[in-house]
């Protein structure tokens, strides 16, 4: 196969691009070599210059000063700390810091959000089975700058780097506690279905280069809503569709989601399900439902059988598991499905309200996971619904806490779940797909009945075990934040709804 | 003050009290009630002086304050009353404090939890009532949902988890549909009938009848399947007796008094004014269903053991009384039902009180547990005799009033053949069965158990929690004018529209309504248990 244009150029520099406004022609018809290459856009550059050298001065410090865990810890919630104040959209800098635009920012915003409470939950858990070290934290803060290279790339192979950037750090961190068997498997199964699934990505994408010459995300938009496209194209861009569907869970690719989630020490879990989530929901979100209209007939269909078979599936399986952390995994194929209905829609609604979900999700889902890791022991004990039972004598705070995650995750208001439901679903009654939304109630339906049955445990039920372990201040106070973001997205969803309407 | 910011006032302070009471921090049980009660009673207050301020003879809706709540959606803060919120609105902030009162010493553990729910389900309940936004109104319908979850599930009888699960799947399941219209009918909605996208209530009264009468029919089934669970209507109402009988005192209480009453408010604030075709279509199998109600509620009453189910199951009749009166759709008929929404509020709420007030004495609810009461707790049976009388009608008493005129619109309806209010009519007599055999067996005759002999009368505050109910009981019997002033406008409203909307469709129009309004179909015959 010829080497197409940019690609030699690309190889020839030995440079892969990244950039906000990346266009190598004006004419959409003809694919020509760019004669030199862009300037660095900086307002990409410069997070993702900021991340990764936050990751290296851990490394180093990890690796020539201490070995202890304390100081790549604090080295990491103050870095990822200050990136996300630079990141995060509300907040202008005076001096106009360098920072993406658009909906990528948002997403940035939450893949940094996400690493960090992951940190700071992390250290009481891994004190607590005795394994915490300094690599654990870097591994966190390289799948984060996976993440944001995902969310950034307008290059699919950029797209590709960052995938794998991400994926091979959390393959590592499913694994991370060795001893466990489960922990082992974890890693085993999703490492073997990750890498199975990249081959399907790498192979879409040769295909739509091969078929179109271009490696720029644009130009694959595009042409997705051009018609008279070869049959190779759509077959790259299914392949596409397919694997990211993979990342984020939804059905029918959701076999590696409960082994692994379960598996997998639970702050990563956390990472997994909302920062991973996220950085997959964002490429399906700039590709598929990017440029407004509706999308093509065959992804349109493909999208929202994929959205009612996740709903379906993730609610129903949820519905008989006697285990936090693994219902907690399958509820987060539902989501999935939710907010698949939103890509779905094709419409700017449909992406501003996925956007809104991925963001009130990151703060219930990460606030169950934490409030999960904060009661499990050693050897995955205390993890059943039962041993829930009496939480709300026991520990009332945290019982409040966990019971506001989860009304929040069922969908009810005053919470911010229900705004991004409500979000999603809007967007899709918009668009003509009624049906999907019906359904999407109906399954959320479903979904209630587990989630309220671990309030009813939690509250209910009485117990006679001892309270838990005090809780360290820091996650503590993350839980709390957590909790307050939900009300707030609940009560006053407009603050966070038109800055995602004024990013475009 | 404005009126509009009384009218916030009055929905802003149990929440205020809710998070005073969350802040008070290690305080005693005694002023964690205290603080309860003040708020529940400050919001009564204001909903006095909102009754005051209200303009019984004007139109449309009064103290109207509309704030930008989600723009991107057209969302607003949009609240409002007219009459017939009015008249809810009271009970509410009435019973809430009455309620909080009767459970001062009843509940034990988690008082502090206890007074913070009770005061967050006010808050949800005034915000039904006021909401004039749907998407506002959702919110409140769902968001009141968690409270009582709480009251049922924490403080509850012995079977209070299978209630509280039961309570919430079964409410959830018809507002998950309602939700699927309400964004419908905001968003496609005016897109059909060519106006720009709106949750505002006031602007969907012009835009739903406009709808193409299939449409209305499917929005309108959603919306009234939500309604009828809450209701409940036959064969919807088997929620009712788990949660009734479960619930504590005061949760029985509220959901009697207020709860249910959001069920039939919401038909007259959004079924029938949104969907007329669709609703001048089901007028008769509604009807049907609200007769069978009536019957089935007071024949399964009738054989009840325990009291406390025995009065739950009059809820199903004496609720279906109040749906016939509304899709009766005469002035007279929809006055008395809402009438009868406040009436049985009373009525029942009161019964509840003084179930709850025997339990407390013998922890038993059974019949046959009980006999000759009225010797050994005569203040006790003087107060369940009246409020017994008033649930079975008795003139002079405040069932009578609303009874009487929901049978006399139901006679005179064009909608329903003269049957429905014939066979409806039974449920009186049945009530006087149910009740005054109940009453005999349980206050009269010989006092054959030893353990009832040492039971102590109501004690001052338990006067205090029942004076006031009986006060309106006695005051609605003899001057119902007082209350049907404040809705009469709104009812007339209500029923004018319907007849302007409905006057250029005949009943070919609608699809799937091959029963006219002459040819109803005779209700059946009630199935007895």
């Amino acid at each position: 196969m010829q080497v197409g244009p940019e690609l030699r150029h690309c190889i020839l520099s030995g440079k892969f691009l990244i950039s906000g406004n990346y266009s190598t022609s004006n004419d959409p018809n003809t694919d020509i070599i760019p004669t030199e290459l862009m300037p660095i856009d900086y307002n990409v550059a410069f997070p993702l210059a900021l991340i990764c050298s936050l990751g290296i001065l851990v490394l180093i410090t990890d690796a020539v000063i201490t070995k202890s865990g304390a100081i790549s810890y604090w080295m990491s919630v103050a870095g990822l700390t200050i990136i996300g104040a630079f990141l995060f959209p509300g907040i202008e800098l005076n001096g106009g810091v360098p920072a993406p635009s658009g909906l990528s920012r948002l997403f940035c915003t939450i893949f940094i959000a996400s690493g960090l409470l992951t940190v700071i939950f992390s250290r009481d858990y891994l004190r607590r089975l005795g394994s915490e070290r300094g690599e654990y934290y870097l591994m966190i803060i390289f799948s984060v700058a996976g993440m944001m290279l995902m969310a950034l790339a307008t290059d699919l192979v950029i797209l590709f780097l960052g995938l794998e950037l991400m994926s091979i750090c959390l393959y590592v961190l499913a694994g991370y506690l060795r001893t466990r068997i489960s922990g082992n498997e974890a890693s085993l199964k999703y490492f073997l279905l990750g890498a199975f699934i990249t081959g399907f990505i790498l192979y879409g994408i040769a295909l739509i280069y091969g078929s179109t010459g271009s490696l720029s995300i644009d130009r694959l938009v595009e042409r997705m809503q051009t018609p008279g496209q070869p049959v190779l194209f759509w077959t790259g861009a299914i392949l596409l569709l397919g694997g990211f569907t993979f990342k984020v869970g939804a059905f029918p690719f959701h076999m590696w989601i409960p082994d692994v989630y379960q598996g997998a020490p639970t702050p990563v879990t956390a990472l997994m399900a909302t920062g991973a989530k996220t950085a997959a929901f964002s490429v399906l979100v700039m590709v598929f439902s990017r440029r407004g209209g509706m999308n093509s007939g065959l992804i349109r269909d493909a999208l929202s059988f994929l959205a009612a078979a996740s709903m379906i599936a993730g609610n129903v399986m949820a519905l008989r598991q006697q285990n936090v952390k693994r219902m907690l995994a399958y509820s987060s194929i539902a989501h999935a499905g939710y907010m698949l209905v939103g890509v779905a829609a094709g419409t700017p609604l449909g992406s501003e309200g996925v956007a809104f979900y991925l963001f009130s999700y990151l703060f219930m889902n990460l606030g169950a996971l934490g409030v999960v890791s904060m009661l499990e022991e050693k050897e995955e004990k205390n993890l059943g619904y039962d041993d829930y039972a009496g939480l709300s004598t026991g520990n009332p705070v945290l019982a409040a806490l966990m019971a506001v995650f989860l009304f929040s995750l069922a969908g009810l208001p005053p919470f911010g779940g229900f705004f991004g439901k409500y979000f999603v679903f809007v967007a899709a009654v918009e668009s003509g797909l009624t049906w999907l939304a019906i359904l999407g109630v109906l399954a959320s339906l479903t979904g209630v009945y587990y989630y309220i049955r671990l309030v009813m445990v939690m509250y209910f039920q009485e117990s006679e075990r001892a309270s838990p372990s005090p809780i360290p201040v820091a996650a503590f106070a993350a839980l709390i934040l957590a909790a307050l973001i939900n009300l707030q997205l609940g009560i006053l969803p407009s603050s966070l709804i038109s800055l995602i309407h004024n990013l475009r | 003050m404005t009126v509009e910011s009384l009218l916030i006032l009055v929905l802003a302070l149990p929440a205020a009290g809710a998070l005073s009471v969350l802040l008070l921090g290690r305080s005693s049980v005694a002023v964690v009630k205290g603080v309860g009660l003040a708020f529940s009673l400050a919001a009564f207050a204001a909903s006095l002086a909102v009754a005051f301020a209200f303009d019984p003879s004007a139109a449309g809706f009064q103290m109207v304050s509309r704030y930008p709540w989600v723009d991107t959606l057209a969302i607003s803060f949009h609240v409002g009353i007219d009459g017939m919120s009015l008249l809810l609105i009271l009970l509410t902030t009435f019973m809430t404090p009455i309620a909080l009162l009767a459970s001062w010493n009843s509940i034990e553990k988690r008082v502090k939890e206890y007074v913070i729910m009770m005061l967050l389900l006010e808050a949800g309940i005034l915000g039904v009532f006021t909401a004039l936004d749907i998407f506002l109104f959702y919110i409140f319908w769902e968001a009141m949902l968690i409270p009582m979850y709480f009251i049922i599930g924490i403080w509850g009888g012995s079977n209070r988890v299978y209630a509280a699960v039961k309570f919430f799947l079964y409410t959830m399941t018809g507002s998950l549909l309602m939700l699927v219209a309400i964004i419908w009918l905001g968003y496609q909605g005016p897109l059909q009938v060519g106006q720009s996208f709106t949750t505002d209530l006031v602007k969907l009264y012009e835009v739903g009848p406009l709808l193409p009468a299939q449409v209305q029919l499917w929005m309108f089934l959603a919306f009234t399947l939500s309604f009828a669970i809450k209701v409940p209507l036959f064969p919807l109402h088997t929620w009712l007796p788990d949660a009734h009988v479960e619930a504590p005192t005061a949760g029985s209480v509220m959901l009697a008094a207020v709860l249910l009453k959001m069920g039939t408010y919401g038909f007259l604030r959004f079924s029938v004014p949104l969907f007329p075709a669709a609703t001048l279509a089901c007028i008769p199998w509604l009807s049907a269903l609200a007769v069978i109600g009536i019957v089935y509620g007071a024949l399964v009453s009738m054989v009840q053991t325990d009291i406390k189910k025995l009065v739950a199951y009059s809820s199903v009749s004496h609720l279906g009384f109040v749906v016939l009166g509304i899709f009766a759709l005469t002035e007279e008929s929809v006055q008395g039902g809402v009438l009868q929404m406040v009436n049985h509020g009373l009525s029942t709420g009161a019964l509840f009180l003084l179930v709850g007030m025997m339990y407390e004495r013998r922890h038993t609810r059974e019949i046959a547990e009980f006999g000759g009461l009225a010797r050994v707790v005569p203040v006790l049976a003087v107060f369940f005799m009246i409020v017994s009388l008033s649930s079975i009608g008795l003139p002079g008493l405040n069932g009578f009033v609303g009874e009487f005129l929901i049978l006399v619109g139901a006679y005179a309806s064009p909608y329903l053949s003269v049957w429905f209010a014939i066979i409806s009519s039974t449920g009186i007599i049945f009530a006087a069965i149910y009740l005054l055999w109940m009453y005999q067996r349980v206050f009269l005759g010989e006092n054959l158990n030893p353990k009832n002999g040492s039971l102590k009368d109501l004690s001052t505050r338990e006067v205090f929690v029942l004076v006031p109910v009986v006060f309106l009981i006695v005051w609605i019997g003899v001057f119902p004018g007082t209350f049907l002033k404040l809705s009469g406008r709104s009812t007339q409203e209500l029923v004018n529209a319907f007849r302007r909307a409905t006057s250029g469709v005949s009943a070919d129009a609608v699809p799937s309504s091959g029963v006219g309004a002459e040819s109803a179909p005779r209700p059946l015959t009630p199935p007895v248990r």
